[in-house]
């Protein structure tokens, strides 16, 4: 059985090895997710954010731009999680802290 | 475990930090337009700076930085300044959360969107710093120094 398991990792790392064999160069400018146009012939909206982003809103940081700005609704959604998260500590901690006094 | 006090040479040390991290969490935010950071990174690192004295020293002393019944208002405060700005922008005529449309004055365009995103930044670090004291003030609610 211990050696089943070992067998099971190695085969396992040698997939991973041979698919990471054939994985593009980062940067690479032919590569396919750094074409302006998608597989589907459309514009990539990342064109639109690197060459727009300071005119939109004067902020160097392209990144603080999609997050405020182009994707603000999801962000919104991010903090309602973080809120939610506390809330639910909250109600539960508290309530569990109400049947010890009694 | 009867014996449990804080330790002063502790104290002193997370006393004399604490404002430090605080200095720059507030820069992680601000700076954020510029730099690496933003609303999430700043508020974590606000908390830190008030979740060292509450580790160091207990509850009672950590509230006289800050009280840990003002945690839950002022999370919820975060949210209202967030979606508030986008109510504000739909309001005066543009999309949820168009800042071009945001009612401040002798600021137009791109400048006034600079200046959303500051406000929901400022936002989103209040609700990641309170909600981050208030789940530790009720996980050790009544296990530490008190």
């Amino acid at each position: 059985m211990k050696y089943l398991k070992l067998l099971l990792i190695l085969v396992f790392a040698l997939l991973l090895l041979f698919a990471a064999s054939d994985l593009p160069f980062r940067g690479d400018p032919d590569n396919r997710m750094n074409q302006q146009t998608s597989m589907t012939g459309t514009d990539v909206p990342g064109n639109y954010y690197i060459s727009e982003a300071y005119n939109d809103a004067h902020t160097p940081n392209i990144v603080t731009v999609v997050l405020g700005d182009y994707r603000s609704i999801d962000t919104l959604g991010e903090q309602i999680v973080i809120f939610t998260a506390g809330m639910i500590t909250f109600l539960l901690l508290r309530k569990r802290r109400d049947d010890d006094e009694e | 475990m009867k014996n449990r006090s804080p330790s002063p040479i502790v104290l002193l040390g997370t006393r004399f930090l604490s404002p430090y991290i605080m200095v720059f969490g507030f820069y992680v935010i601000f700076h954020g337009h510029y730099s690496p950071g933003g609303g999430f990174q700043g508020g974590t690192l606000l908390a830190v700076s008030l979740l060292l004295v509450r580790i160091a020293s207990g509850t009672k002393i950590a509230n006289l930085q800050f009280k840990d019944y003002l945690a839950t208002p002022y999370a919820a405060i975060g949210v209202i300044i967030y979606f508030g700005t986008g109510l504000v922008a739909l309001i005066m005529g543009g999309y949820f959360l168009d800042y071009e449309q945001l009612p401040i004055p002798g600021l137009e365009g791109a400048d006034l969107r600079y200046w959303g995103i500051l406000i929901i930044e400022l936002g989103i670090g209040l609700t990641v710093m309170t909600v981050l004291v208030l789940i530790y003030d009720n996980m050790v609610k009544g296990e530490d120094y008190a």
